[in-house]
């Protein structure tokens, strides 16, 4: 069983290799919009990412409102 | 005409492909533009497929394969109009794409579709004239215009309807939510997945063997397994029309193109 603080590892992990952010600079609470700088074709990018990571589909309505890699993580368990 | 090189697009034959490019800055959003040169490549159909025996349409830009219907266009140029001359406005230019939109999904020679990122509304509806869409893992699939107070109106539910089933059809026409390439392919849209950046050359990969068969029989086989909807895609465009002229909309388009949201697309 996964835990949330693997899955949110799991997703700074993959933020910080495919938005070229160093990983020690990005922390579970942050808003990941401002701190990676991406658009909505960028997070779009990473949804998939995410989804291809985890092998889960995740609808772009339950992410309506979310904008810390925390909250995402949980989002993601509800799905593993 | 062989070749074409216009402001939204570009065709070109080449051992016996057409190859159809797309590429408008942002995301190839198709407006007056894009549509003008859409019905100069159906016109010319006919004689390039005298030499060739398939069709790839693919993006030259980096957000995706196309992102829909311009948008902004649409709003600006409804708000240039009066009320009573909208529904006539935007009629025609729903005849106009359906006609091109019938003539790729008619088209004798095989067709596909390499799409990647974004393959929304009006974009997602054009890769489904295809025979076959092939997919790039990072290719996201979407019907956002219920967001919009609409329905898709360049033929996107009778050729879906053609294609999957009602739950999927459902599901991405409701909820207006996007699906990556692997579930498009789990549900019977895509035809293959490639890494990402493989799509043209799977696609180029797939044209070169479907050149090995006979040409008479592979438009006989396409004929009998892909019918055109031609009924449900007259009701589309009423109903689309039907709906335009709503307040909502007009409010709906507004609050898209005045958006300064990470992510516009959600309601």
């Amino acid at each position: 069983m996964t835990t949330l603080e693997q899955t949110t590892e799991d997703i700074l992990q993959l933020a910080a290799k495919h938005f070229k952010v160093p990983r020690a600079e990005l922390d579970p609470t942050d808003d990941f919009f401002k701190k990676l700088g991406i658009n909505s074709l960028q997070a779009l990018d990473l949804l998939t990412r995410i989804e291809q990571h985890f092998h889960i589909e995740l609808p772009d309505y339950e992410l309506q409102g979310v904008s810390d890699f925390r909250t995402l993580a949980e989002r993601i368990q509800s799905r593993l | 005409m062989r070749s074409f090189q216009g402001e939204t697009l570009s065709w070109r034959v080449n051992e016996g492909t057409i190859e159809l490019l797309l590429d408008r800055a942002p995301c190839n959003e198709i407006g007056s533009a894009t549509l003008g040169e859409l019905e100069k490549f159906a016109a010319a159909l006919e004689s390039l497929q005298t030499d060739a025996h398939a069709l790839i349409i693919s993006s030259a830009r980096a957000g995706g394969f196309c992102a829909g219907a311009d948008l902004r266009e649409l709003y600006e140029r409804s708000q240039e109009l009066r009320a009573a001359e909208r529904a006539p406005a935007v009629r025609d230019f729903l005849e106009r794409i359906h006609r091109v939109m019938n003539a790729l999904d008619s088209a004798p020679l095989t067709t596909i579709a390499a799409v990647h990122g974004v393959t929304f509304g009006g974009g997602f509806e054009l890769a489904l004239t295809s025979d076959l869409i092939i997919a790039d893992k990072m290719a996201r699939f979407c019907f956002p215009e219920l967001r919009l107070g609409l329905i898709p109106g360049f033929g996107g539910i009778p050729r879906l309807k053609r294609d999957v089933g009602n739950a999927v059809v459902r599901d991405l026409l409701l909820t207006g939510r996007s699906i990556n390439a692997t579930k498009a392919q789990s549900v019977g849209l895509v035809s293959q997945v490639t890494a990402e950046g493989d799509a043209l050359r799977v696609a180029h990969a797939t044209a070169a063997q479907i050149g090995k068969f006979e040409s008479e029989t592979a438009i006989a086989a396409k004929r009998f397994i892909k019918p055109i909807p031609r009924e449900e895609l007259r009701r589309e465009i009423e109903i689309f029309c039907e709906l335009f002229t709503r307040p909502a909309v007009e409010a709906g388009l507004r609050k898209f193109v005045e958006s300064t949201d990470a992510l516009p697309y959600l309601p």
